[in-house]
């Protein structure tokens, strides 16, 4: 059960990152929501890495014989964690242009494209 | 607005440690936990750092910015360049084409635990560095133009 | 190096070449600004080269597997790894080659027309750069037969869309629009990789090949299908099906026009994942019925939903949007009657192939005249400034070549011989009648209300008098023409031989994507 623990916390995040980014109107805060989510997403793939006793996949300095994890799920999350750093970066760059041009980060003033 | 001296000082002091660590963290990339991104946002932190410290000054003086952007495209076609190698010298895209060859990051070293040697690896220090670099360059170069940006009279300058 | 390796490298290259233009374009731009435009079109037309030679090879030699990173690239399951395909793998079947087709034509022509469409807009190097990023995240979306690579992919091909979108910032809308595509991107992004980690978490293995074929072992467990509801949420919602649509006609509206025609391409290569995972990854694990039954009423919903916005607007790139969201409906309802009768081998055959081979051709001949139909529109923007339907009028008499452009496109688009529309659309008509009468009615009703409202666009632009305030307009330049022209010449060539077309490159497609053990085979070997 205690096991499970990291799942249960990363579906709690992706559920808060969810219900933020639906139930919010400031911009800023969606883009947090949505980091939110995504760290959500992180934690459930470094999760499913963890193996019992394993050691990280490395020889420097590394005990001999001992049990190494694959680090694939690791090496997608890092992925994930620089593609989520460009998105955010994206994002909050549009914001900021947006605010200069409305003076506001509320989308129920900013939305103008309608139909 | 004008920082402390304090915080001033203790920037510039902080700034080669930090840019060292993070040369230190992108170079050990193959041997140690970290690698090119980890490495260059360290670096990119202690020019965040300085961006700060020194926020009253005029920032074209203090950071470079064509340089960096420069810097980045180099990051890039190093990366890009040093995968296609690999199918100039006859195999496979993204192919270990410097791995034991002896040369630049190509000694042979042995499978199973060892004290790390810096020169093995073949292309992936390589390519640890030209990350390094481009995030580095990447990551100053938004700073910078983020915070040029919440100055009242910018101009429209995006991404 | 010898012309045999750089032959077996093609794959490789085929993302190098469009990667290595972006890096560079910036450098070339700051120190070389006059030898930009040939440098970017030279990265282009080699990338087009290239993709043309693998088509060609996998329509000829059957399915190319490239696996990165091995001095012999052909070898995909390392003989040490005891059976598991470890490494980054191309699977490049007919169905991946048709859409590297797609990408590479359509995306020469748009950067043709780019040259003198941007030709009067600051930051051309971010253009350039972006726009061959995006290329190069499409053609790595459809070549890749790797999940987690894939997903990769579509982040690029996602920010790099999203940057375009918004790259005219005018007045800020644009701006909406980009923020609005990256958000969703994103989203959908984020659902994909969590369907990823579902998978990773029972078979250990990011390649789609040997997910299947660990899947076809165990038989469909609950995080499977949690994962595939994941899938067919995210990608449908990138390709801009109803109910997931509401970015698209921001998207399509707010990009500069050439942007648009290419966007078009980077949502079909979502709905070719879509297609990819349905049928490769979970073809045979599942029951096809249901999920056929699902694209089919997504294919309903967008093709009708589409068609009835599209009436209402008045910004002629927004209609066009709407009418790309209505298109998409025919893709899915020609593919998604396929995969309802994939499991019976007699039905397929009667007419399951068929509607599929329709559904597939639509998507090379949708991508060729709605991308022909947004440049016409962007000439229009170019030359008159606005894109209301209501302030324009009487341009016949001046854009003669636009707006024979521009009827190709819109008799195309409505489904009238012997342009391609009409090809691909008989084929859905007649196979979708065959399976259920009702949709293929519901079908072509969307397609003369198409022709309705097409006419009515070509009304108001190019009949009438000739407006004064429009007095100085003259024909479109000459790289933008020929762009258009290479387009509408394909659209015309496509619909007077169709069944060379179907023959040559959308039947083995159909077949790639329905033969799900062929695809395991080319990565796993023998099966």
């Amino acid at each position: 059960m205690i096991g499970n623990a990291p799942f249960f916390v990363a579906m709690l995040l992706i559920i808060i990152g969810i219900t933020g980014m639906l139930t919010r109107y400031n911009l800023v805060r969606i883009i947090i929501s949505l980091t939110i989510l995504e760290s959500g997403v992180n934690l459930f793939l470094v999760s499913l890495g963890y193996r019992e006793g394993g050691i990280a996949p490395i020889f420097t300095g590394s005990p001999d014989g001992a049990l190494m994890v694959m680090p694939t799920v690791q090496a997608m999350t890092l992925t994930n964690i620089v593609i989520g750093l460009a998105t955010t970066a994206l994002l909050l760059s549009f914001i900021m242009v947006l605010h200069r041009r409305y003076g506001t980060c509320d989308i129920r003033e900013i939305r103008r494209l309608r139909g | 607005m004008k920082q402390s001296n304090i915080v001033r000082i203790t920037a510039d002091i902080m700034f080669p440690f930090i840019m060292i660590f993070g040369a230190y963290v992108v170079l050990h990339g193959h041997l140690t936990p970290g690698g090119g991104f980890q490495g260059g946002a360290v670096m990119a932190s202690g020019v965040v750092l300085l961006l700060i410290a020194h926020c009253d000054k005029d920032i074209k003086t203090l950071i470079p910015t064509q340089i960096l952007k420069n810097v980045e495209t180099f990051g890039l076609l190093l990366f890009g360049l040093s995968a296609l190698a690999a199918v100039i010298l006859g195999s496979g895209f993204f192919t270990n084409w410097l791995v034991n060859t002896g040369l630049l990051f190509g000694t042979p070293v042995e499978y199973g635990p060892n004290p790390g040697y810096l020169n093995t690896g073949g292309v992936i220090p390589v390519m640890n560095i030209a990350v390094g670099l481009e995030v580095l360059a990447a990551l100053s170069v938004i700073a910078v133009i983020m915070f040029r940006s919440t100055e009242p009279d910018c101009g429209g300058e995006e991404q | 190096m010898t012309g045999m390796d750089l032959f077996a490298n093609l794959p490789g290259l085929l993302l190098a070449v469009p990667l290595i233009f972006a890096f560079a374009t910036p450098l070339i731009g700051r120190y070389l600004p006059r030898a930009r435009d040939g440098w970017v079109l030279l990265g282009m037309v080699l990338t087009t080269v290239i993709g043309l030679l693998i088509a060609s090879a996998v329509f000829t030699g059957g399915t190319v597997a490239y696996t990165f990173g091995v001095p012999d690239p052909s070898v995909t399951v390392p003989p040490d790894s005891g059976g598991i395909p470890v490494r980054i793998i191309f699977n490049i079947d007919a169905m991946s080659a048709f859409m590297v087709v797609i990408a590479v034509v359509t995306g020469l022509c748009v950067m043709l027309y780019s040259l003198s469409a941007a030709s009067r807009s600051s930051g051309k190097d971010g253009y350039y750069t972006l726009f061959l990023l995006l290329v190069a995240g499409v053609l790595g979306m459809v070549c890749t037969g790797d999940l987690f690579n894939f997903f990769v992919f579509l982040e690029i091909a996602s920010l790099a869309g999203a940057a375009l979108v918004a790259f005219r910032v005018d007045k800020g809308i644009a701006i909406e629009a980009g923020l609005k595509y990256a958000m969703l991107s994103t989203i959908g992004g984020l659902f994909f990789l969590l369907g990823v980690a579902l998978l990773f978490g029972q078979y250990n293995t990011l390649n789609i090949a040997f997910l299947a074929e660990r899947m076809g072992t165990t038989g469909l467990t609950t995080p499977d299908a949690v994962a595939l509801v994941l899938f067919v949420t995210a990608l449908a919602m990138k390709c801009g099906a109803v109910p997931m649509h509401f970015w698209a006609p921001d998207a399509y509206a707010m990009a500069p026009a050439a942007v648009t025609a290419f966007l078009v391409v980077s949502s079909q290569a979502s709905l070719y994942a879509l297609f990819r995972i349905c049928f490769s990854l979970y073809g045979q694990t599942l029951n096809t019925v249901l999920l056929g039954w699902f694209i089919i009423i997504l294919g309903l919903l967008s093709m009708f939903i589409g068609v009835t916005m599209a009436i209402l607007q008045k910004d002629v790139k927004r209609l066009m949007a709407y009418h790309a969201v209505s298109q998409t409906g025919y893709m899915l309802l020609g593919v998604g009657v396929g995969l309802a009768v994939l499991s019976s081998p007699l039905l397929l055959s009667n007419f399951g192939m068929m509607a599929m081979e329709g559904g597939i051709f639509h998507i090379m001949n949708h991508a060729f005249y709605k991308g022909l139909l947004f440049l016409t529109a962007g000439v229009i923007f170019y030359r008159c400034g606005t894109r209301n339907l209501n302030d324009l009028g009487g341009l016949g008499h001046s854009m003669k070549w636009t707006m024979l452009f521009f009827i190709i496109g819109a008799l195309a688009i409505a489904g009238i011989p012997p342009f391609n529309g009409f090809a691909s659309k008989l084929m859905i008509y007649e196979s979708v009648f065959s399976f259920n009468p009702l949709l293929s009615i519901i079908a072509m009703v969307v397609s003369i209300l198409t022709l309705a409202s097409f006419v009515k666009v070509f009304h108001s632009i190019f009949m009438g008098p000739k407006r004064p305030e429009f007095a100085d307009v003259t024909e479109a330049p000459l790289p933008m023409l020929f762009g258009m022209g290479v387009l509408s010449i394909l659209v015309i060539l496509f619909g007077i031989f169709p069944e060379q077309v179907v023959e040559v490159m959308v039947a083995p497609a159909a077949s790639a994507l329905a033969d799900q053990a062929g695809y395991i085979g080319s990565v796993m070997g023998g099966a």
